[in-house]
């Protein structure tokens, strides 16, 4: 099947006037492949087959934003960069009384699971609460659920070994029926809430923002957009987790920020000049 | 003595270059052939481990006269070498800039060959010239095939050469392939080309 530039420029067209989905800010190239994906799952042969169904269709739609938006990722995925947040993030962080969190872009959740992980064993579970968001509902339910193929707990282990946990990662899940079930006292500080990068504005003051491998889906303005955001809602000492190949170099906020850890892109918010 | 020149000499906008399994003894072959100022932008998928790090291409690099980089995300496509980062697909947009995804393994591969060559193919059409290389599976034979279907030049190692013949193999039944060589035949081959700064591509 082979879809045109203009099918995609239609197709976005349609979503956002009927749903108010705006895509047009997401690169291109991966879009196309996961507009592709979407076609042949649900035995669509072009897109001109699909809007109707689209427009039409509650279910498939969701099924749409389900497959356009959604990031597999994993726990405690570049372990090194976990070992660099306990070692600068986490020294800030306690020097706050009170610390809120926002991962910006959770998907399914593992990366959530990751960070009440690293809080619980560097005892600020208690005086932190984390807000994760995605404009994606069927994997924020994925998310609150936490229950993850027990095929993937190998990795997480190892990855966790690598990132310095203190303790045993068997100490977080439980197996069962081929799953593992994250701990429930994990999501106990945890908020999980549906927010749109592209259209909604930041909430509260954070001091700490982790939105790590969501920017390389946008376009250079969407993720200036999205940058000022992050900026807006961190207090004065804040910071800014990126993925490891994002960056706020080029953008519109870059003098705002210290680089704090520069290979694990992570930034602290300045005082305003 | 017969001119082969209609087809060697050819202009085109990038080169992608696929390999897998073999690619530490391969690539250095194939890319030390390409001089310091050589103009077409040549991009690599390799498979690597995913925790490779930032510093897995140094060796390579060291190996090639042309400099040679890790893509970064929106950055132009531009003359050098450019190797996908572990655990990221890489793609090119519209706009002759790179993008990085870290969607699902693609035939188990991330980066996958087949994403970048398949993106490069919508960009590039016939001014882009795709070359697979050693390798233990068939990433790349879509990705390819992708590319002659757009009237672009393919390349493939010749499996009898190669250290894994399993991907050109799997590249040569997805298409007819316009060029079976050995690396260093590929080398030269590529050495020749020159960059196309009006469109067209190949005749």
């Amino acid at each position: 099947m082979a879809i045109s530039d203009s099918d995609i420029d239609r197709l976005l067209e349609t979503v956002n006037d009927t749903h108010g989905y705006d895509f047009t800010g997401y690169s291109r190239a991966s879009l196309k492949r996961r507009i592709l994906r979407f076609l042949r799952r649900n035995g669509f042969d072009s897109v001109d087959e699909a809007l109707p169904a689209l427009v039409g269709d509650r279910h498939i739609f969701q099924e749409f934003v389900f497959d356009l938006t959604v990031v597999v990722t994993e726990m405690f995925r570049d372990p090194w960069v976990y070992r660099a947040i306990r070692r600068e993030v986490i020294p800030r962080l306690k020097t706050f009384p009170f610390v809120k969190i926002w991962h910006a872009g959770c998907a399914t959740g593992e990366e959530v699971y990751a960070m009440a992980i690293l809080l619980k064993e560097e005892g600020l579970a208690d005086r932190a609460r984390i807000y994760a968001t995605d404009l994606n509902d069927s994997a924020l339910a994925r998310a609150r659920e936490g229950i993850y193929p027990v095929e993937r707990v190998r990795e997480y282990t190892l990855n966790y070994q690598r990132g310095g946990g203190t303790t045993s990662f068997s100490d977080y899940y439980h197996a069962k029926y081929g799953s593992a079930i994250m701990a429930p006292e994990l999501r106990k500080n945890v908020v999980f809430a549906n927010h749109n990068l592209v259209t909604d504005t930041a909430f509260g003051e954070m001091n700490l923002v982790i939105c790590r491998n969501v920017l390389i889906y946008f376009n250079r303005s969407l993720q200036d957009r999205v940058l000022q955001l992050f900026s807006e809602c961190l207090c004065v000492g804040g910071l800014l987790c990126l993925g490891t190949k994002e960056t706020i170099r080029f953008s519109g906020v870059s003098r705002e920020f210290d680089v704090l850890a520069r290979k694990e892109r992570i930034y602290r918010k300045r005082v305003a000049t | 003595m017969k001119d082969d020149s209609s087809s060697i000499t050819c202009a085109c906008a990038c080169v992608v270059i696929g390999v897998s399994a073999g690619g530490s003894g391969a690539l250095p072959i194939v890319l030390s052939a390409l001089p310091a100022d050589y103009a077409v932008p040549v991009i690599v998928v390799r498979h690597l481990y995913p925790d490779a790090g930032p510093y897995g291409h140094d060796v390579l690099a060291r190996a090639c006269a042309l400099r040679l980089s890790e893509a970064e995300e929106k950055a132009p496509v531009t003359a050098g070498i450019h190797v996908a980062p572990a655990n990221y697909h890489l793609l090119v947009e519209r706009d002759r800039t790179f993008a990085l995804s870290i969607d699902e393994r693609v035939r188990w591969a991330r980066p996958s060959i087949d994403v970048l060559f398949e993106s490069a193919a919508d960009v590039y059409g016939s001014d882009l010239v795709g070359v697979i290389l050693t390798g233990a599976n068939d990433d790349g034979a879509r990705g390819l095939r992708r590319i002659k279907e757009a009237g672009g030049t393919t390349i493939v190692q010749d499996p009898a050469t190669a250290e894994f013949p399993d991907m050109p193999r799997a590249a040569m039944e997805a298409c007819k392939v316009g060029h079976v060589l050995p690396l260093e035949g590929i080398g030269a081959l590529l050495g020749k080309l020159r960059l196309d700064t009006c469109g067209g591509g190949e005749t």
